[in-house]
């Protein structure tokens, strides 16, 4: 699998180099680089996706538990692993020299008090985690206001949908400010997991089963994720971005995205609505149009999305350029298997398009704003 | 013991029917998997060594990634643990052979067959791509390309195997112990031994049901995990962790069992509260039944269901402390003597602790939701299976090797082996825990730039050669030996148990005469008795053995196993290529049914062992 390798850029990581970079020890964190899939330039942060800063009052409390047990863990590592070594010095055998040994076989009450001493410590860890637990998996009550969202896991993409509003998107989600987000997911063919780090833990998307995450943010930003649960070839190419704004502004998006699409009138839009419409719209819609299938994300305001491919692919007439020329050349897809009759989308397929209708397409896929 | 003509050469390892030989054949085979299993997880960390790797494809990797896990479990720790309980089990008990000779060279056969089936797959037309885990509907997804069947017939086979030598097992310990060893007399091995036993016994009923289903899902389009035809993709992971679980406590109670020897022989101390060692053993194998769905707590069984397992999973680290405290009274007030074995006994306390006190962690459901699926996981249970099952087996493997050839694996090359894994060990799964933290989920091919994970995959990658360096050094010392070991003796270790009684290799019949138990590490008290103060003493005079007795009957050699293991390789190839495989299917149960006949029909003891 080969991403798009602008000169120089990507060469660095092929084989005998990787190999080289091992036996050297040497560090390649610095290099950024102008990769498509570098995520840097998405997010601020070092670790875009670290489970424990978390960015919302929910995300807080599980952050919060999690470090309690863990510094649990570290005073129970210290105690013995001081034990052990201990021992070992202590009681080592010198060279040659055979101690006499007192021959002890047990220690009843000792024993006793070191199979309720951690049974006691675990009792009381399980205060909070139980409690944690229930909070965050009570769905939300009518005066919370919640945000519902509808997201169903699909090989390798996810699908947004906004009841409230109407409206279906894909991979980006975007939420208000403050307040609470109830996601209820499923999926259309195998298990998925829903996961974005800073907001709340992973939840799968089981296909004829519906589970939910509730989070809330309380920073504006842009959070990133990808699917958790093995789902088949382009698993690691199945990502999430989520963006928070204040309310105002959330409504102001919510509503462009509830508004149907403006079809094109002339030009070279108008020639790539034409190849659409022959190529394109047995998987995919948009709203508004005559293309209403769902085997593929909803291309109603396509332009206004920062990414593609799973987000895995920056929005970039370049990338979508190559992505038409043969989707499978930057995400690892087997669109030969798929069986539209049976349900079973396995990746775009390479539409053998020729350059004038890519360049026309991306001319469409462009007023799709 | 004459031996006639077949009964040398590779004929008569084929045919043998010699608890001993068979512990051989299992742990080289064992080892040569390692490998395998080794070589898989090498490519796995050159890939993940740099953001964007491009040495495997996605195709690949998942092939590599499901393979490495499945080489690891099924055909590396499960083969290394059986390899030393078919050598040791009969010998720790008093017996001269396990109760089913011929079922137990069956039992080998059939593994060997499951995991050259397995291992077939990559040659024609890929490995399982699915996970070892084979999540439905992904595992029963995509059924014009066979993998998944491979799969599940593979495990199925190897299930069968595990199960053939429970039973074995079992009926061994409760009815050819010599007389006098106790149950509580058996050796702590001898009775995490039987632990896993069950075990097997009970859990493989329950993953064998649910291959089957992903096999009928696949070639009957049965839909048991298919949500559009009314089943459920969620069942599967109840069955497969309702038996996956267990199999942890397969995976890691033989390494508890060898460390329960190993610290009190070189602490020069019996072990300390072995009534506690043993029933929090038997602790761990019936509350390893009731924990199996913290796999799934982000499945979405409700609160209720998850704060249930979320008790159970905390509460089985008690017999595990258990366990750990015991070990440390038993090395307390010692004479430590850091030989090999024991530096792998103590590495074991050390590494096991770690991944322990990880596990309690996933326990904790709204935190491992953050952690479930993720690095973080696969550093926890590295910590616990290589850290714990592969250090307790190294351990079991020095400590028995000379009892095994004569001879004493050099002790040199044996510490540098053993610091060197460590590090390694250490180096690449320490990292892990941040990578998981840090957002990095398991089953990736690649990961992005910029996302911070960068330096630490490429520390595990380092970490990865350590340890493959380390292996090199164990075949070192492995062909060092063989070549010029020293001769151990009957005894080298200053034992407690009765293999230390035998001559080093054991005669064909373990013992002359069978022993007569009088108390727990009955070998150590032939050789000691306690002083008021509860100091060892030399005992001075030696009671001699007894003569020995009369002739003694062991079970011929037999073709028949392997026979009947050969005709089940050829029908599992059969299914996979339904429907004209049906003809090697066919043909595959004919020679099975010959193999199995053959057997019924012969007479159980030869002339010439008379």
């Amino acid at each position: 699998m080969s991403l798009p390798q602008r000169k120089g850029a990507s060469r660095r990581h092929r084989r005998p180099l990787a190999l080289a970079v091992l036996v050297a020890g040497l560090v390649l964190t610095a290099c950024a680089g102008d990769d498509p899939t570098n995520l840097g330039r998405v997010v601020d942060g070092d670790v875009p996706q670290n489970s424990l800063n978390p960015a919302g009052p929910i995300a807080d409390k599980v952050d919060s538990l999690f470090w309690l047990v863990f510094w649990m863990a570290v005073v129970i590592f210290v105690i013995v692993s001081f034990g052990l070594v201990f021992a070992i010095l202590r009681f080592r055998e010198r060279k040659g020299v055979t101690r006499s040994v007192r021959q002890v076989h047990g220690n009843t009450r000792l024993e006793i008090a070191w199979t309720i001493v951690p049974a006691v410590i675990l009792a009381v860890v399980a205060v909070p985690t139980l409690s944690t637990l229930f909070e965050i998996r009570t769905a939300p009550a009518p005066e919370d206001d919640a945000l519902e969202i509808e997201v169903i896991g699909h090989q390798w993409w996810w699908e947004f949908r906004y009841p409230e509003y109407g409206f279906t998107t894909a991979n980006e989600m975007h939420v208000p400010m403050g307040r609470p987000v109830y996601l209820t997911l499923t999926s259309a063919d195998v298990i998925h997991s829903f996961w974005v780090p800073r907001l709340a833990g992973k939840r799968d998307a089981v296909p004829g089963r519906t589970t939910n995450i509730l989070f809330e943010t309380d920073e504006e930003g842009t959070f990133i994720g990808q699917c958790a649960e093995f789902c088949g070839l382009a698993h690691a190419d199945m990502r999430q971005r989520v963006f928070s704004h204040p309310e105002a502004e959330f409504e102001a998006w919510a509503l462009a995205q509830a508004a149907p699409a403006t079809l094109p009138t002339e030009g070279a839009a108008l020639a790539g609505w034409e190849v659409f419409q022959t190529q394109c719209i047995s998987c995919h819609a948009i709203d508004g149009t005559s293309a209403t299938a769902q085997f593929a994300p909803n291309l109603t305001h396509f332009a206004s999305r920062t990414s593609f491919a799973g987000a895995t692919l920056d929005n970039t007439e370049e990338h979508l350029r190559e992505w038409l020329r043969n989707p499978s050349s930057l995400k690892p897809m087997t669109p030969e298997r798929n069986d539209l009759a049976a349900g079973r989308v396995l990746g775009m397929p390479d539409l053998g398009l020729t350059e004038q209708q890519i360049t026309d397409l991306i001319a469409f896929l462009e007023t799709l704003r | 013991m004459t031996e006639t003509a077949h009964h040398r050469g590779m004929w008569r390892w084929l045919t043998t029917t010699d608890h001993k030989k068979i512990g051989i054949l299992y742990g080289i085979t064992a080892m040569g998997f390692f490998v395998v299993g080794g070589i898989e997880a090498l490519f796995i960390r050159l890939q993940l060594a740099t953001p964007n790797g491009e040495i495997l494809s996605a195709d690949a990797y998942n092939q590599l990634f499901t393979m490495h896990a499945t080489t690891m479990v099924f055909l590396v720790v499960m083969p290394a643990a059986a390899a030393l309980t078919n050598y040791f089990l009969p010998i720790l008990i008093g017996a001269r052979d396990v109760a089913f000779p011929r079922l137990n060279a069956f039992s080998y056969w059939v593994f060997v067959a499951g995991g050259l089936f397995l291992t077939v797959s990559f040659f024609v037309g890929g490995a399982p791509d699915g996970g070892w885990f084979g999540y439905a509907p992904l595992s029963t997804q995509v059924t014009e390309v066979v993998r998944m069947d491979y799969w599940a017939l593979g495990l199925q086979v190897l299930g069968l195997a595990s199960v053939l030598s429970s039973v074995n097992f079992i009926t061994t310990v409760f009815t050819m112990r010599a007389p006098g060893m106790s149950l509580m007399r058996m050796p702590v091995f001898a009775w995490m031994a039987t632990v896993v036993s069950f075990l097997l016994l009970f859990s493989l009923p329950i993953i064998t049901i649910g291959l089957l289903q992903v096999f009928l899902d696949r070639n009957l389009g049965t839909g048991f995990y298919s949500a559009a035809s009314g089943g459920d993709p969620v069942l599967w992971q109840h069955l497969f962790w309702l038996f996956g679980h267990p199999e942890v406590y397969v995976l890691i109670l033989p390494a508890m069992g060898i460390v329960s020897e190993v610290l009190p022989t070189f602490s020069r101390k019996p072990l300390f509260g072995r009534s506690f060692v043993i029933f929090s053993g038997i602790a761990i194998g019936f509350m390893g039944f009731g924990v199996w769905a913290h796999h799934m707590f982000t499945a979405g069984l409700g609160p209720v269901a998850e704060a249930a397992f979320s008790l159970t999973t905390m509460f089985i680290a008690v017999p595990t402390g258990v366990k750990i405290f015991n070990w440390l009274g038993t090395i307390w007030g010692g004479s430590i003597r850091l030989k090999t074995p024991m530096l792998f006994s103590l590495g074991f306390i050390f590494l096991f602790v770690i991944g322990g006190l990880s596990g309690v962690t996933h326990s904790i459901v709204p935190s491992d939701a953050q952690q479930h699926d993720t690095y973080y996981v696969v550093a926890h249970f590295h910590y616990v299976l290589f850290g714990g099952a592969v250090f307790g087996i190294f351990s079991g493997l020095y400590y028995w090797w000379p009892k095994v050839t004569g001879k004493l694996l050099n002790e040199r090359i044996g510490r540098l082996h053993f610091w060197l894994m460590f590090i390694g060990m250490n180096l690449t799964f320490a990292p892990m825990h941040i990578l998981g933290l840090n957002g990095m989920p398991r089953r990736t091919y690649r990961y992005a730039e910029g996302l911070g994970l960068d330096l630490w995959n490429l520390v595990a990658t380092i970490g990865s050669f350590t340890i493959a360096a380390s292996l090199l050094v164990f075949f070192w010392n492995w062909y060092r030996t063989a070549k010029h070991g020293q001769p151990a003796g009957d005894d080298p270790w200053d034992g407690r148990t009765l293999e230390w009684s035998i001559s080093s290799p054991p005669p064909e019949h373990n013992f002359d005469v069978i022993p007569v138990v009088h108390s727990e590490d009955d070998f150590w008290h032939r050789k000691y008795t306690e002083n008021e103060a509860g100091h060892a003493v030399t005992v001075t005079a030696v009671p001699s053995a007894p003569a020995a007795e009369g002739p003694i009957h062991l079970p011929s050699p037999s073709y028949y196993p392997a026979l009947a293991s050969s005709g089940i390789f050829v029908l599992l190839l059969g299914l996979v290529y339904l429907p004209w495989g049906l003809i090697a299917v066919g043909a595959g149960a004919v020679v099975t049914m010959w193999g199995l006949f053959g057997w019924s029909m012969e007479p159980l003891t030869r002339e010439d062992h008379g």
